[in-house]
């Protein structure tokens, strides 16, 4: 099965679920999560045999990648207006693709407890997921944007219904967001559309034909805006924290975990690719926002009180990183980028199941003020926050440390300075997520002068809790070794990334 | 056996993570199998990193034993593994160490067995690769390694106000790490500007020629790094609280092992990276490392908790750890070697022993111990040997690594020197009356009934005392083995520019 088949699954599962009567929640549970798993199977198995292809590529042409795209399907779909069905990978979207699909099961496992309105919950899940799946296929613009807009929808739905906190607000202000950015997408496509000459929608022919770079200058920022806006890039940023908030536990993990990469892949793939010239016309001024994002992100989080505000402004600045590798256009810092989507979506994945459904969903409270002492009554949750945490702040032996060391390197390279600020945020990580793991999971100082350990009143006030669950372990287990996997063996992504990345630096596609 | 020489670096240092892998599929309720496993499991790594001592050849010297393997090619990353005589004697004080620490918590943890355990084997092996890596990029790893479980370690295991000293210990040391991080990637960054390739090969990255400027930058990155670690004054605060704040063993290892990791750091990157601003800020260096020494000591005095009073006494020590280091000829440089060594023996003794007391008396305020004698003989009488040990009583370790620095250092310095002798020599003074009180004053009556030292503890004592007296007596083996490496850091500080 070509890895196309992603997408169908997910839709074939997203419509078998809404066959399936309302009442009988754990088939339609199991039925979503075989859906993730076998889509995901699919991924895995086409994602191992293209690494295999690049390394024999790499080895047979002395470590230079001659064309990185495996093309899927491509045949008109719309001739009137000369829009393609057309899907490829690369080793850009693989990563992404396969991201998504861990996220995908793993964001099953954890809305495991869900028992309202099972049937439209999973239903709207898989549809989102399979119209990510198809935003990292699609080589065809037009079709690209058809993608998106049907993941944003969903998107909504999920957040408004099976939300908390102020979920109408938070719901509305990322789909206004959202439209906005896409707004400026779709200006920005027609502009491109027809200065090429109103021939295609492919960016693969596209790319061959640049535009005049008075055209790229202003075209570039439209559709590099309108993408990053849902990357989250500083100063278009707000919609993420309230909508990581109000959005129930799988939501966030998708909004953080993939929805925000659909954003910063919208921004190399169709703003990057086709506006050399407006990108280096502009590099500075992303590089910049994205370093702002990033201190800033952080230093927001040093300061909340809301458990999932800490993760939510964290996910703001991790996602400048993305931004800013992407923007040191040399080989090292956009690799790093690829990675750091990669890395993060996991670890946001991972840190919002711990906020949302780990805690919020038994305490009831995301208060750091009301928490305290939890690694006693779950510890699970605790290491789970620590690995997740550790990964965060950049600790080596996670993949996170991989990715942000090397977009450091590339900024180092583009300038010092962008690299020296962007480096502040990690002393800021590191005391965000140790002030939330010592006032939520770790028991208060005792008063000073007092002797002995005192664990006695401490455990008084936490009534137990329900234990940590199947489901929740299993995924918690998964995405944690994920992160370990690719922090130890990062070949086993970075080689295919830094092959695609040369050959685009070099002009390539 | 050959298979073994040739990989027996990674055997020693990986051997505890996979042990604590193994112990994390037992059932937590069966505390049993936790002491006595991860207690097998450290003796064991002491007798497989035994040979390496044997068959280190020190006439030859040079990094031996190593180990290389592709890990991230696309970043110019290694495995790369290897060792010379200092490294040599830290790794076998890091396996040593750990078995006692181990031996030292079996009474001290009740709670959380299990996890206490993981933990502990997990930081050995960030310890032991510290010391192994010839490679920045894992050198940084393993760095990082250690941390997580040391917080772990104080945060939970600890005690009254384990939180704050675990946040600020890991604070410190992140931030510092962070620095050193920066100069890393730009050592790298300027290498490859240089010659083309991206690598953190330590051996290639010596080779660097570097502008003074940069140089100058750099060598403060790594230098802040290993001054929070060792500690040198003024980057020391964190010390006290982490030190008093830790469980026993986590203060053994800490004040035995952790310190050690900064001087290490030192010796092997900030000297051979930067010969050139390392001599140019030598005297500064030195000044902080006097200021360290009559500081710590004259703290430690006026300290009431004993685990503080331990704390301080470190901070001290290691004063001289620095002035030995940047006083960059052989005979301080050996002498910092056998401080680091002896140090860490003689402090995880100490620490040993207030651990021993606390479990008993369930309090660390001196002034509410006094005349243990009549209880406790033998664990006092171990104390005051460990308290002359530390004050640099001749015959015991810690004098030979003094005297070596101060022999060395001397010549260069004979003011600051001197002062520090001197004031050495009185808070030395104040130190034994203090002993005194503790061993021979007034008999506290509420102590009256408390056991001595049971066959383990004295085991655990009567080994570090014999390695004291060894390295007291007969420190030769030590100075041979690590000479070569001496060596050449003495050729690259002196012989600069030619």
């Amino acid at each position: 099965m070509q890895v196309d088949w992603t997408i169908y699954l997910t839709f074939l599962g997203a419509g078998l679920i809404l066959l399936l009567p309302r009442d009988s929640k754990n088939l339609i549970r199991w039925v979503a999560l075989l859906t993730g798993v076998a889509a995901l199977l699919v991924g895995l198995k086409n994602y191992f045999d293209y690494n295999a292809w690049v390394n024999a590529e790499l080895a047979a042409h002395n470590g230079v990648l001659t064309d990185g795209f495996k093309q899927i399907v491509n045949v008109p779909w719309i001739p009137a207006l000369n829009v393609n069905y057309h899907l490829a990978v690369d080793g850009i979207n693989f990563p992404l693709i396969i991201l998504n699909g861990f996220v995908c099961v793993t964001g099953i496992l954890f809305s495991w407890n869900i028992e309202n309105r099972v049937k439209e919950f999973f239903a709207f899940f898989l549809t989102l997921i399979a119209g990510v799946y198809g935003v990292f296929m699609s080589m065809d613009l037009f079709l690209l944007f058809v993608f998106y807009e049907l993941a944003i929808i969903p998107k909504y739905f999920v957040i408004a219904i099976w939300g908390s906190t102020r979920k109408e607000y938070g719901a509305m202000k990322l789909v206004l967001y959202s439209f906005v950015g896409s707004a400026l997408v779709f200006i920005g496509i027609l502009a491109v559309f027809f200065s090429a000459g109103g021939q295609s929608f492919d960016i693969l022919e596209l790319v061959k034909h640049p535009l005049a770079p008075e055209v790229q200058i202003w075209v570039f920022p439209l559709i590099f805006v309108g993408f990053a806006v849902l990357a989250g890039m500083w100063p278009f940023h707000t919609w993420a924290p309230t909508g990581h908030v109000a959005a129930p536990t799988a939501a966030s993990m998708l909004l953080a975990g993939v929805v925000m990469k659909l954003g910063s892949y919208g921004c190399f793939r169709a703003a990057m690719l086709l506006f050399p010239q407006g990108l280096e016309h502009w590099k500075w001024w992303i590089a910049v926002l994205a370093v702002i994002g990033i201190v800033y992100g952080a230093g927001v989080a040093l300061v909340q009180k809301d458990f999932k505000f800490i993760i939510g402004y964290s996910s703001v600045s991790h996602m400048g990183f993305v931004l800013l590798g992407l923007a040191t256009l040399n080989v090292m810092g956009m690799s790093g980028a690829i990675l750091q989507m990669f890395s993060h979506g996991i670890v946001a994945s991972l840190l919002f199941a711990v906020v949302g459904r780990m805690v919020y969903d038994r305490t009831h409270t995301r208060q750091l003020d009301e928490l305290g002492g939890l690694a006693k009554v779950i510890p699970f949750a605790c290491v789970t926050f620590v690995i997740g945490g550790a990964a965060s702040m950049g600790m080596p032996g996670f993949s996170g440390f991989v990715a942000e060391y090397q977009i450091l390197v590339g900024a180092f390279q583009m300038h010092p300075l962008l690299a020296l600020a962007a480096g502040l945020s990690i002393p800021l990580t590191v005391a965000y997520i140790l002030n939330a793991n010592n006032k939520v999971f770790m028991d208060r100082d005792e008063p000073a002068g007092g002797h002995g350990h005192g664990h006695g009143s401490e455990e008084s006030s936490h009534p137990p809790l329900p234990p940590i669950t199947l489901p929740e372990g299993v995924a918690a287990i998964i995405l944690m070794a994920l992160l370990v996997i690719v922090g130890l063996y990062p070949s086993i992504m970075l080689n295919m990334i830094k092959a695609n990345m040369e050959l685009f630096l070099r002009g390539g596609r | 056996m050959e298979w073994y020489q040739s990989h027996i670096l990674t055997i020693v240092t990986f051997l505890p993570l996979l042990g604590a892998l193994g112990l994390l599929f037992v059932d937590k309720k069966s505390t049993k199998v936790f002491v006595q496993g991860a207690t097998a499991i450290a003796f064991v790594d002491f007798l497989l990193s035994l040979p390496l001592f044997f068959w280190y050849d020190a006439a030859r010297g040079g990094f031996q034993f190593t180990e290389r393997l592709s890990w991230i090619p696309a970043i110019g990353v290694d495995y790369y593994v290897g060792i010379d005589g200092i490294s040599l004697l830290l790794i076998l004080l890091t396996t040593f160490l750990g078995v006692i620490a181990i031996l030292s918590s079996w009474t001290a943890i009740h709670e959380r067995v299990k996890e206490y355990y993981i933990f502990m084997l997990a930081l050995q092996t960030g310890m032991l690769g510290v010391f192994i890596s010839l490679d920045f990029f894992l050198f940084y790893v393993f760095w990082e390694v250690m941390l997580v479980p040391m917080y772990f370690l104080i945060g939970i295991w600890g005690h009254e106000r384990r939180i704050y000293a675990a946040t600020k210990f890991f604070l410190f040391t992140q931030l510092s790490g962070l620095l050193m991080l920066v100069a890393i990637i730009s050592l790298a960054v300027l290498h490859q500007h240089a010659t083309g390739v991206f690598t953190f090969d330590y051996e290639q990255l010596l080779n660097t020629t570097l502008s003074p400027s940069a140089a100058r930058l750099l060598m403060l990155g790594f230098f802040v790094a290993f001054a929070v670690k060792l500690p040198a004054f003024p980057f020391h605060t964190w010390l006290p609280d982490a030190h008093t704040e830790a469980p026993t063993a986590g203060s053994v290892i800490l004040a035995g092992l952790l310190l050690k990791t900064g001087a290490y750091g030192l010796i092997r990157f900030v000297l051979p990276l930067f010969p050139g601003p390392s001599r140019e800020m030598a005297p500064l260096m030195m000044t902080l490392g006097v200021i360290g020494i009559l500081y710590g000591a004259v703290l430690a005095v006026a300290q009431t908790d004993l685990k503080r009073l331990v704390a301080y006494t470190s901070v001290s020590h290691m004063g001289f750890v620095l002035l030995g280091v940047f006083a960059g000829n052989e005979i301080a440089l050996e002498g910092a070697v056998i401080q680091m060594i002896s140090h860490g023996i003689s402090t995880g003794a100490l620490f040993v022993l207030a651990g021993l007391l606390q479990e008993r008396m369930h309090t660390r305020d001196i002034s509410e111990m006094g005349g243990l004698w009549e209880t406790m003989p033998a664990l006092s009488g171990a104390g005051l040997v460990f308290a002359m040990a530390s004050l640099g009583l001749p015959g015991l370790g810690d004098f030979v690594g003094e005297f070596l620095v101060f022999k060395g250092a001397f010549p260069i310095v004979p003011l600051v020197s001197s002062v520090a002798t001197i004031g050495l020599v009185i808070t030395g003074v104040f130190l034994l009356g203090m002993m005194q009180k503790v061993c021979f004053g007034h008999f506290n009556k509420k102590w009256t009934g408390l056991a001595d030292m049971n066959t383990r503890e004295i085991c655990i004592i009567a080994v570090l005392m014999f390695f004291m007296f060894w390295i007291g007596l007969y420190p030769g083996p030590l100075l041979d083995v690590s000479n070569k490496a001496v060596l050449q850091l003495v050729d690259l500080f002196q012989n600069l520019g030619h």
